[in-house]
């Protein structure tokens, strides 16, 4: 058994897991493993922009800028945290800058800013230019410049190891109350080294979850191939439990047919969306704001749209995104390469061709839930010493049940931040946590059981049939039908994946072996994300049922908790225990959600 | 700042032709793999594939394709699927390309389609390679602002121009198909190579650092910008599009006239 040992082991090295590492790297015996390569992470992927109240254009402040985000996120916010966000986003935002970021400047010289979806000047009044960034590539300057400070600062790194287990030890303990309970700790992390097929036991003090999210649920999909939910899954097999997982945004412009993100500062920079009837038709939807309302009403009224006969194309199945009114210069400087994505992958010429366009599975609002010191919760209250996340596979809640466009490059800048201080200075006082006798069990157990099985299914063949029927039933639209269908294809599918066979037998760079470790923690979160909305009888943000199409806040407005629990069943799914968890209110009071 | 246009119309005629076409062709192809495993044999070899494939596919859909319904042992990196993450350079028909960016359609499907690992660096199982050789020159050229002065309350200021000097290379997705196109890195593995030389130009360009003799001093080394032979192979190898070949002669400019 290999075992190493750290202060802090930080497991995914996107912007979230960079930006914990610049921090913990400096404090404490830090080592990061990630199961690429630091800048293949998919924050790279990020495009318009990253939100802070600098008022470097026009007027804004944070307050504002919180307010945005706890109305944007339908009221499921976390207030304390949006508000810990919105405020640290201005030395995020400069933090970015002195580490190299090169952001767009405006003709002072001053780090630009430009408008996104959801983001208001004084409440709602009208939209303000919040977001800054770096043409439309602003999320690959945040990883080059946080991966270019790791190197700076002789940031550890363990590319290609997958992490695929996190040791937890329960120890008995008593509340304040005297009631008796088991306390979790975290002893380290167990993973697998691509290349060479080994298992590597990562003892650490503490340890921090930035591993991303699980878009590869669904078949369109903004995405990554590798986002697989592999942190999520991992928490939740060890009792932990996940926060608001029913709530996934689609992004509205995604390519039409293949996903590919098209940034909403498209938009933001005078783009709108018209139907087969040529007709600007967010202005029915959302008639302050228009084609800058938030991403869950813009992506239910173009697939209302399309399902009431008004999409394009020979199936008319998309709507289009128009920036033809625009000048190319202006489009060439601030969106380059969405036009050049619409030129490579549908032949499509923005400058004079309007971009036929659809929502993509992008971003899971739910996670690993945490406090806004990142710590992660075994319950409502109870913390996880030595345990923190950040980033999508954190749930700390700031982005409710719909996520305000730029707020997630904030999210990971902040919180990742958080983390990476938190973990270090709690390595500084904390003891190792014994760790548990022969650690590598479940994860040996785990693989030995995939590469031995001589079944007929392939993998790849469930994953599509997951994809398709998320996409089918799980998406915009939802219905309880639609939802118990899903879940009834999911355990067909559970079963068929006992079957499941793994052609490549061999130790190294065996992708085979993890697509298939993979594909199970794809199964196991679209059963938390279904149940999840198939319990939530309302319609808040990102979750929309037709047949409860109002948003219900005497029963609803709290966040939900799915628990692995042998013992219990939630909507008649075996195995999910599904409880409640309030959220915190600071200065908001809910109201209708208009823009 | 962004332009203020007229308010869009609310309703406007469309073209016929908006949203394009109709429904996606299909037509088969024959995929050439170069497959290496030293587990099995020492010996490379190729393997021949057919596919019917869509319009719209790409490389990377072709070996998906075939990792997924005939040979789950074939490997090859990759992760978002558009051209942004840079894990699945490889060298297609004989060029250096991103393999998710790469459509079918735009290669000569009457012939087989070869796919091989990109050269230069160790092959480690049919289309990977060891990219460790190639993080170790990125990591020499300091590739992270050194600024002088004190640092500022706010941010930095920067002219636009002067942000607009260094934005080609800022561009770079470390793909390492540049570097790995060539011929000079081919035959001595020592030198920094183009992506190196890339990412120290996006910051000795850049009017916020001050470490911009020192990365010149690097570069003037036996194994610096005086081994590139200026033969375009990687300008034209690169996904992204970024002027190479001009970024070196600026670096070696630079070092002629210590003027940056």
């Amino acid at each position: 058994m290999q075992v190493h040992k750290y202060d802090v082991v930080i497991v995914g090295a996107g912007g979230a897991g960079m930006r914990a590492a610049i921090e913990s790297g400096q404090r404490a015996r830090t080592a990061v493993l990630t199961k690429l390569y630091p800048t293949r992470s998919h924050t790279g992927a990020a495009q318009g922009g990253m939100c802070a109240a600098l008022a470097n254009v026009e007027e804004d402040n944070w307050e504002w800028h919180t307010f945005d985000t706890v109305k944007g996120g339908d009221y499921l916010v976390d207030q304390d945290a949006a508000e810990v966000m919105a405020k640290e986003a201005i030395d995020a935002v400069l933090d970015l800058e002195k580490m190299g970021l090169p952001f767009n400047r405006t003709p002072e010289g001053r780090i630009d800013q430009r408008r996104f979806g959801g983001h208001t000047r004084d409440h709602g009044k009208a939209p303000v230019r919040r977001a800054c960034y770096a043409a439309d590539r602003t999320g690959h300057m945040i990883l080059q410049t946080l991966y270019q400070n790791c190197v700076k600062h002789n940031v550890e790194f363990y590319n290609e190891y997958y992490v695929l287990d996190l040791l937890v030890v329960e120890e008995d303990a008593v509340r304040e109350d005297g009631t008796a309970y088991k306390q979790k700790r975290v002893a380290g992390v167990v993973s697998y080294d691509l290349a060479t097929g080994e298992l590597h036991v990562f003892q650490a003090k503490s340890v921090v979850f930035a591993s991303g999210g699980a878009g590869k649920v669904f078949k369109t999909t903004s995405n990554a191939h590798t986002l697989t939910g592999d942190g999520m899954g991992i928490a939740f097999r060890r009792g932990i439990p996940l926060e608001d997982m029913e709530f996934f945004q689609f992004h509205p412009t995604g390519l039409a047919g293949l996903g590919i993100l098209l940034t909403e500062g498209a938009r933001g920079e005078g783009a709108i969306l018209r139907n087969s009837e040529g007709e600007r038709f967010m202005e029915r939807y959302a008639p302050t704001i228009k084609d800058l309302a938030p991403r869950d009403i813009v992506a239910r009224a173009m697939a209302n749209e399309v399902r009431e006969g008004r999409g394009c194309g020979p199936h008319k199945d998309y709507v289009l995104l128009d920036l033809t009114h625009l000048e190319p210069a202006h489009i060439e400087a601030k969106l380059p390469d969405i036009t050049e994505f619409a030129r490579t992958y549908l032949g499509v010429e923005p400058f004079t061709e309007p971009v036929p366009v659809f929502p993509t599975a992008h971003y899971a609002m739910g996670g690993i839930p945490t406090n806004i010191q990142t710590q992660v919760l075994q319950d409502n209250d109870t913390v996880i010493p030595g345990l923190f996340a950040a980033g999508e596979v954190a749930c700390v809640s700031v982005h409710g049940s719909n996520r305000l466009g730029t707020n997630s490059l904030l999210d990971i800048n902040v919180f990742g931040k958080r983390a990476g201080v938190a973990a270090a200075e709690y390595s500084k006082t904390a003891d190792y946590v014994e760790l548990p006798e022969d650690p590598e069990n479940r994860v040996r157990g785990l693989l030995g059981g995939l590469l031995e099985s001589n079944g007929s299914e392939r993998v790849a063949q469930i994953r599509k049939e997951l994809q398709d029927t998320m996409d089918a039933n799980m998406q915009v639209f939802r219905t309880k039908e639609s939802l118990e269908r899903v879940l009834s294809d999911i355990a067909s599918f559970e079963e068929r994946y006992k079957n499941v066979t793994v052609q490549d037998k061999g130790k190294r760079f065996n992708l085979d072996l993890l697509e298939a470790v993979e594909l199970g923690f794809l199964l196991e979160l679209a059963k938390v994300m279904t149940v999840g909305a198939l319990h939530r009888e309302e319609s808040r943000g990102g979750h929309y049922r037709e047949d409860f199409p109002d948003r219900d806040d005497e029963k609803f407005m709290k966040h939900s908790m799915a628990y692995q629990d042998s013992s219990a069943s939630t909507e008649h799914v075996a195995g999910i225990r599904l409880e409640t968890k309030p959220v915190i209110f600071t200065r908001y009071e809910p109201m209708e959600r208009k823009y | 700042m962004s332009t203020s246009t007229a308010e869009p119309a609310s309703k406007v005629e469309l073209p016929a032709s908006a949203g394009g076409g109709g429904e996606i062709p299909s037509f088969d192809i024959t995929l050439r793999v170069r497959r290496y495993n030293p587990e099995v044999s020492e010996e490379a070899h190729w393997d021949d594939f057919t596919l019917t494939m869509y319009g719209t596919d790409r490389v990377l859909d072709a070996l998906h394709k075939v990792k997924w319904e005939h040979d789950g042992s074939l490997s090859f990196r990759r992760s978002c699927a558009h051209g942004i993450c840079g894990s699945d350079a490889m060298r297609i028909n004989g060029r250096n390309r991103l393999a998710c960016k790469t459509l079918l359609k735009d290669l000569d499907t009457s012939k087989p389609i070869t796919v091989e690992p990109i050269k230069g660096l160790p092959v480690e199982k049919d289309l990977i390679v060891d990219m460790e050789p190639f993080f170790q020159s990125y990591r020499e050229v300091m590739p992270f602002l050194i600024p002088g002065g004190h640092e500022p309350t706010k941010e930095r200021l920067q002219t636009i121009e002067d942000r607009a000097r260094f934005d080609d290379t800022t561009k770079c997705i470390l793909c390492a198909a540049c570097t790995s196109s060539c011929p000079v890195f081919w035959t001595d593995g020592q030198y920094f190579g183009p992506a190196a030389i890339v990412n120290a130009h996006r910051f000795i360009f850049d009017s916020r650092d001050d470490a911009g003799d020192m990365r010149l001093e690097i570069l003037n080394d036996k194994e610096g910008v005086w081994r590139c032979r200026t033969t375009f192979n990687c300008s034209e190898a690169c996904p992204r599009g970024i002027q190479i070949t001009q970024a070196i002669a600026e670096v070696k400019q630079a070092i002629l006239s210590r003027n940056i």
